[in-house]
C-alpha cells in the first residue's frame, strides 16, 4: 500500500484525485458522496455572486471518446453556497475547493468576498468557460492583462475579507495561443497554483436526423478522453516553466491517466467526464488503480512521481 | 463499440390520444427498450429537452403520457401526428417484482401511467395487482380504464369529490387495500411526493417492502450534471433512481420535504 497523500499549497489531500468543477457538485451531499466513492477532495460547481441560470437542454452530449457540454454554469447564488458548504463541513472532512466565476471583474470581487466567509480550503478562479461566450464574451483566460487583473482582485478581496491565507488557483483555458504566458501572468499576479485545463473548443455535434446542432447552446466545451493528450502537454509545459502546484485536469479516466498527469507535473488530478464513462464510483476505481501501479512498481510515495517526466527533458 | 443511449434519435408521432383535459398520450414509432419506471428525454430542437416517464414500450412503440403544465409540455401538446421529436434513453432504474406476487400500486396524477406499464408487465409474470389510483375528480383519472382491462389487475379508484369510487385521498384507500389483503408483497408508488411519503409510512407501519419513484429536476439523465442529486445519500436520482427501494428512500433527507429547482434552490413541498 503506497502513501497516496499529497500536499497542495499547504493543504493535505488523502489522495490526489479531486472532483473537477462542473460535474456533480451542486449539493454538499453530492460532493460528500464523491468523497465516499474515493476522491481525495472536491471542487464545487462555479459559484456566482448572484443567481445565474444555465442553458436549456440538451446541455451535454456524450460519446465514447468525448463529452461536449454547455450546461451554462447554473448556480443559485451565495446563500445556497453558504448553506451547502456548511453542510459539507458537517458530513465530510476532505478539502473543499470553491470554484468561483463572474461575468465582470466586480463579480469576481463580490464572490471572492462571499466565499472568504465560507472558509474553503482553496479558491479556484474560473476564467475559462467556453460555453457562455454569447453572454459574457471571450473568456478572460484569453487575455494576459485580464487574467492578471482578476487574480490580483480576487487575492486582494480574500485578504480584505480575512481569508488571505486561502490559496488561490486559476483555471486556465487551452484555447489560447500560449497557455504558459497566461500561467506566468497569473502566478506573477499572486496565484498560488494553476488548474489546467478547462474544456477545449468550443465544439459542436449535429444530429443528422434533424440537421440541427444538439446542444441548445449549439456549441459546448469539449472534455473527456479525446482531450487528455492536450491536457498532459499543457500541464507539462506549465510545470516546466514554473514548477508550481498544478491541478491537472482533462480526460483522466484511469489510474494510469492520473499517474501520467502527475508525471507531467500535476499535484492534484481533477476528474469529471470520467463519471459518465465509468460511473459514480470512478474516483475509487482510479485511486485503486494508482495504488496497484505504485505497488507493482515499488513506488512508496505517490507524490514522488510529480513532474517525473521532466527528468528526461 | 459502446452502445449509446445518450444521443437523441428521431421519433415520429404515430398517434395522439387525449386522455383527459390535461393529459395526452403520444404514441411514438420507436422502441428504446424501456422498462416500467424508467424515463426518456424528449427533445424539441431549439426549444428544450425534458424527462418523461414511459407509459409503455412494447418493443414497437413508445407511449408517453404528458400533462400540459409548462412551456415544454405545452409545446408537446401542439404536436400533430407525423411530427418528429428526438428521444434518448432509457435512463434510470425500473420497478421490479417476482413471479406470482401480490402487489399494491399507488398512482396519483400522471403517476398512474408508468404504473400501468408496470401492471402490464407484472400480470404477465403471474402477479396480482391492486391498482389504487386517485384524482381530484372522475374526469381527471388517468389510465384507469386501460388498467381495468388487464386480467389480474383490481382497480381501486379514489376521487377527492367522490365523483367516482372512494371519496377521499387515494392514500387512505391504499391503507384499506393493504391492510385488508394482508399478503401484499410490495407497494409501488409514483406521483406527488407527499402522497408517496404516506405510502412509505404505511409500508413501514405494515412492514411491507416498497419501491418509490423519486422525481427530481433532471438535465443530463446519466449522472454527470448533478442537478438531480438527492440529499442524504447524495446520489443522482437519474442513475440510482427514479425508482428506489424503501430502505434507500427512508435515508434521504429531502424525501417528502423538498426538491430542487434547475439552479439548486430548495423548493419545499
Amino acid at each position: 500500500m503506497a502513501d497516496l497523500s499529497v500536499e497542495f499549497c499547504g493543504v493535505r489531500f488523502e489522495n490526489p484525485i479531486v472532483l473537477a468543477s462542473g460535474v456533480l457538485g451542486v449539493t454538499a451531499d453530492s460532493m460528500a458522496q464523491v468523497v465516499r466513492n474515493g476522491a481525495g477532495g472536491v471542487t464545487s460547481k462555479s459559484l456566482w455572486p448572484y443567481e445565474h441560470f444555465g442553458h436549456p437542454n440538451p446541455t451535454i452530449v456524450t460519446s465514447e471518446h468525448y463529452m461536449l457540454n454547455a450546461v451554462g454554469i447554473p448556480d443559485a447564488g451565495p446563500e445556497k453556497a453558504r448553506e451547502e458548504l456548511a453542510r459539507f463541513r458537517e458530513v465530510c472532512k476532505a478539502p473543499f475547493i470553491a470554484n468561483i466565476v463572474g461575468g465582470k471583474m466586480e463579480d469576481y470581487v463580490a464572490i471572492a468576498k462571499e466565499v472568504a466567509l465560507m472558509q474553503p480550503d482553496i479558491v479556484e478562479i474560473n476564467i475559462s468557460c467556453p460555453n457562455v461566450e454569447d453572454e459574457l464574451g471571450k473568456p478572460m483566460a484569453c487575455s494576459i492583462a485580464k487574467s492578471s487583473e482578476v487574480t490580483k482582485l480576487v487575492k486582494a478581496a480574500l485578504k480584505e475579507a480575512g481569508a488571505g491565507h486561502v490559496p488561490v488557483t486559476v483555471k486556465l483555458s487551452p484555447n489560447v495561443e500560449n497557455i504558459v504566458s497566461i500561467a506566468t501572468s497569473v502566478l506573477e499576479a499572486g496565484a498560488d497554483g494553476i488548474t489546467a485545463i478547462n474544456t477545449v473548443g468550443p465544439g459542436m455535434a449535429i444530429n443528422i436526423d434533424f440537421a440541427q446542432p444538439i446542444l441548445a447552446n449549439r456549441v459546448g466545451g469539449l472534455s473527456g478522453p479525446a482531450i487528455k493528450p492536450l491536457a498532459v502537454k499543457y500541464v507539462y509545459d506549465i510545470y516546466r516553466a514554473h514548477k508550481c502546484p498544478i491541478i491537472g485536469t482533462g480526460g483522466v479516466c484511469t489510474g494510469a491517466d492520473a499517474i501520467e498527469m502527475m508525471m507531467a507535473g500535476a499535484t492534484l488530478v481533477g476528474v469529471g467526464s470520467a463519471v459518465w464513462l465509468r460511473g459514480q464510483d470512478v474516483f475509487g476505481q482510479i485511486v485503486k488503480e494508482m495504488n496497484d501501479w505504485c505497488d507493482a512498481h515499488g513506488v512508496e510515495k505517490l507524490s514522488s512521481l510529480i513532474g517525473k517526466a521532466h527528468a528526461h527533458s | 463499440m459502446l452502445i449509446l443511449n445518450t444521443l437523441p434519435v428521431a421519433a415520429t408521432v404515430k398517434a395522439i390520444v387525449q386522455e383527459n383535459e390535461q393529459v395526452k398520450t403520444f404514441v411514438l414509432d420507436i422502441s428504446v427498450g424501456a422498462q416500467p419506471g424508467q424515463f426518456v428525454m424528449v427533445w424539441i430542437p431549439r426549444m428544450d429537452e425534458k424527462p418523461f416517464s414511459v407509459a409503455m414500450d412494447n418493443g414497437k412503440e413508445l407511449h408517453l403520457a404528458i400533462a400540459d403544465v409548462g412551456p415544454f409540455s405545452h409545446a408537446m401538446h401542439q404536436l400533430k401526428v407525423g411530427d418528429q421529436v428526438g428521444v434518448r434513453g432509457p435512463f434510470g432504474t425500473e420497478f421490479t417484482c417476482e413471479k406470482g406476487q401480490h402487489l399494491a400500486f399507488l398512482g396519483g396524477g400522471y403517476g398512474a401511467a408508468p404504473l400501468y406499464f408496470f401492471a402490464y408487465k407484472a400480470v404477465a409474470m403471474g402477479c396480482t395487482v391492486e391498482f389504487v389510483v386517485g384524482a381530484r375528480r372522475k374526469d381527471l383519472l388517468l389510465y384507469t380504464e386501460k388498467a381495468k382491462q388487464l386480467k389480474g389487475v383490481n382497480v381501486h379508484v379514489a376521487t377527492n369529490d367522490g365523483s367516482e369510487g372512494f371519496e377521499g385521498f387515494n392514500t387512505v384507500l391504499l391503507e384499506k387495500v393493504v391492510t385488508e389483503a394482508t399478503d401484499i408483497d410490495c407497494i409501488y408508488t409514483c406521483g406527488p411526493e407527499i402522497m408517496q411519503l404516506k405510502a412509505a409510512e404505511l409500508a413501514v407501519r405494515e412492514n411491507v417492502e416498497a419501491q418509490i419513484s423519486v422525481e427530481r429536476y433532471m438535465k443530463c439523465g446519466f449522472g454527470v450534471c448533478g442537478n438531480c442529486c438527492v440529499d442524504g445519500s447524495g446520489v443522482p436520482s437519474c442513475v440510482e433512481g427514479p425508482v428506489m427501494p424503501l430502505k434507500k428512500v427512508l435515508e434521504l433527507r429531502d424525501f417528502g420535504k423538498y426538491h430542487r429547482d434547475k439552479v439548486g434552490h430548495k423548493k419545499y413541498f
